[in-house]
């Protein structure tokens, strides 16, 4: 195994050069690790990444970071700015501190986690993504949502889940108020499961049953139940 | 897409280094507007009684000295001027009023960008670094200022249709976004007296906040009223002689990250901006909440 760190300073390197040696990584390279720093709020940072490498931000990211990931690990020691792991496909995006607009959103799957707050439309349109936000979440979060669990450890904005398809939502805190055909949902054993691992995986203290669940009232959308094992 | 910053300082020990931060932030937005760039800037503050305007004519070998001469004829009072590329800054004892008929009589070729007793305006077309070098704005000093960067998208690149705007003593504003009831709010505000020199919306902003406080609203409650009046999209930032404020609307599209420390408080569409500050590593960030105001005055300062 490659346990090799390569430190890259944005101060001296351009974004393209970072991106284009990352890219280059062979798909099945192992566990090469990257320590990026200086990043100053520089955009795309580590984006469309697609081998197992272990990529390390050492403070605040732009827009765009991580974005496209497939199965790296991608660590931002700081906030982020607008569309944190946006598309995401596989692997890990982990925020210590906030992240802006429109985090995970459109995200296939993979896990993001985000210590902090999300601010507005968090999960927008996500496709089968798990998004954990130990904070809170602003307004329009998982608007469209089609597939894939937004878990809320704090507080959510308005219109939450507003026009939802198939994703779930699990708020621990207030919601401020629910998006057309979104509703409340029983809390199955299935669901307390799926938290308990979740929080398990991502070695946080939360308790599956501080939460609510929410999701479609399928009203809204052409939806029938045969097809149910489809989404 | 526009970039916007602004910078308030805290201490009035720092005055002298608000040029050279305040350049480097807005410098940096030039990825965000790159063809032109203006900035409002809070200097030195003139005596009761008198006035500061600063004028622009297109013309580099243009003569303000006739602008001097005839002003101290007409009003019978000693002016001042200092000319800063096409921009000249004068101080004089007389009314607004007075000064806006006289300079439309005489010299109809010249703009007043800004008129009260501290704001200087000034705005340019061309790369914001180009901008920042015309005025020599990093030696600029002052309490806080506020820039724009602008990518037009729907009116022509001109100094006029630049930011920032003011249409009131010691106000101005700078926009990202734009207004859908521009229009009808610009007849409105024409019929109560406010004088607007182009077609633009955000224009029709700052001429809503000058008639609030005309009106006698404090800034913060003139925003809270904008939040009820005003269609569209937009984050503002606004100077007033000595506050200055940030606002987004309640779907908050367009960008804003703030930043405050014992020293300063900051705000920028990107974080980027605000990574020239000093001791930004340890300053309180965060991103402004939609359709709250976020306001700071004379009585925050040391």
């Amino acid at each position: 195994m490659n346990k090799k760190t390569s430190l890259v300073d944005l101060s001296r390197t351009s974004i393209r050069e970072l991106n284009q040696a990352l890219h280059r990584l062979p798909a099945g390279s192992g566990s090469t690790r990257w320590r990026i720093r200086e990043p100053r709020g520089a955009h795309a940072i580590a984006c469309g990444l697609n081998s197992p490498v272990r990529v390390e931000i050492e403070g605040h990211a732009g827009y765009y970071c991580a974005g496209m990931n497939q199965r790296a690990t991608v660590v931002i020691h700081g906030n982020t700015g607008v569309g944190v792991a946006e598309n995401m496909m596989s692997g890990l995006v982990h925020v210590k501190g906030n992240a802006s607009q429109s985090a995970g959103a459109t995200g296939h799957g993979g896990l993001l986690i985000i210590d902090g707050d999300a601010s507005a439309r968090c999960g927008i349109s996500m496709k089968g993504i798990d998004i954990l936000v130990q904070g809170s979440v602003g307004h329009a979060s998982a608007f469209m949502a089609q597939a894939g669990n937004l878990v809320v450890g704090g507080d959510a904005g308005e219109a939450l889940g507003d026009s939802i398809y198939e994703a779930r939502i699990f708020v621990r805190g207030k919601v401020k108020d629910l998006g057309s055909d979104c509703v409340e949902k029983e809390m199955r054993p299935e669901h307390r499961e799926f938290l308990a691992k979740l929080f398990a995986r991502a070695k946080v203290r939360f308790r599956p049953g501080d939460f609510r669940r929410y999701g479609s009232a399928r009203q809204l959308y052409n939806f029938h139940v045969d097809h149910a094992a489809k989404y | 897409m526009c970039g916007i910053v602004g910078l308030f300082l805290k201490k009035k020990s720092q005055a002298p280094r608000l040029g050279a931060l305040f350049s480097d932030m807005l410098g940096c937005m030039a990825s965000r507007g790159p063809d032109s760039a203006g900035f409002a800037i809070y200097g030195a503050t003139v005596p009761a009684g008198s006035l500061k305007l600063t004028l622009q004519h297109p013309d580099l070998a243009f003569s303000w000295e006739s602008i001097t001469a005839d002003l101290e004829r007409h009003f019978r009072t000693t002016v001042t001027h200092a000319v800063n590329s096409t921009h000249a800054v004068f101080v004089l004892r007389a009314g607004e009023a007075a000064i806006r008929r006289r300079l439309r009589e005489a010299f109809p070729g010249v703009k007043i960008m800004s008129l009260g007793r501290r704001i200087e305006i000034m705005k340019e077309v061309g790369s914001p670094a180009s901008v920042l070098d015309r005025f020599q704005v990093r030696r600029m000093r002052g309490s806080h200022a506020i820039g724009h960067t602008r990518m037009a998208t729907e009116s022509a690149v001109t100094t006029a249709g630049s930011h920032p705007f003011s249409t009131g003593q010691d106000l101005c504003l700078v926009h990202n976004g734009s207004l859908s009831n521009h229009n009808r709010l610009r007849e409105q505000l024409r019929r109560e007296g406010i004088e607007f020199q182009t077609d633009n919306d955000s224009e029709v902003a700052a001429g809503y906040l000058s008639s609030r406080l005309r009106r006698g609203d404090t800034l913060a409650g003139a925003l809270q009223h904008a939040l009820q009046d005003l269609d569209g999209f937009y984050t503002f930032t606004i100077g007033t002689r000595d506050g200055f404020a940030v606002l987004r609307d309640p779907v908050a599209c367009k960008p804003a990250v703030m930043a405050e420390t014992p020293d300063y408080v900051a705000m920028a569409s990107e974080y980027r901006s605000l990574t020239s500050l000093p001791g930004i590593e340890k300053a309180k960030l965060w991103e402004p909440e939609p359709a709250t105001v976020y306001s700071w005055n004379a009585q925050t300062r040391e």
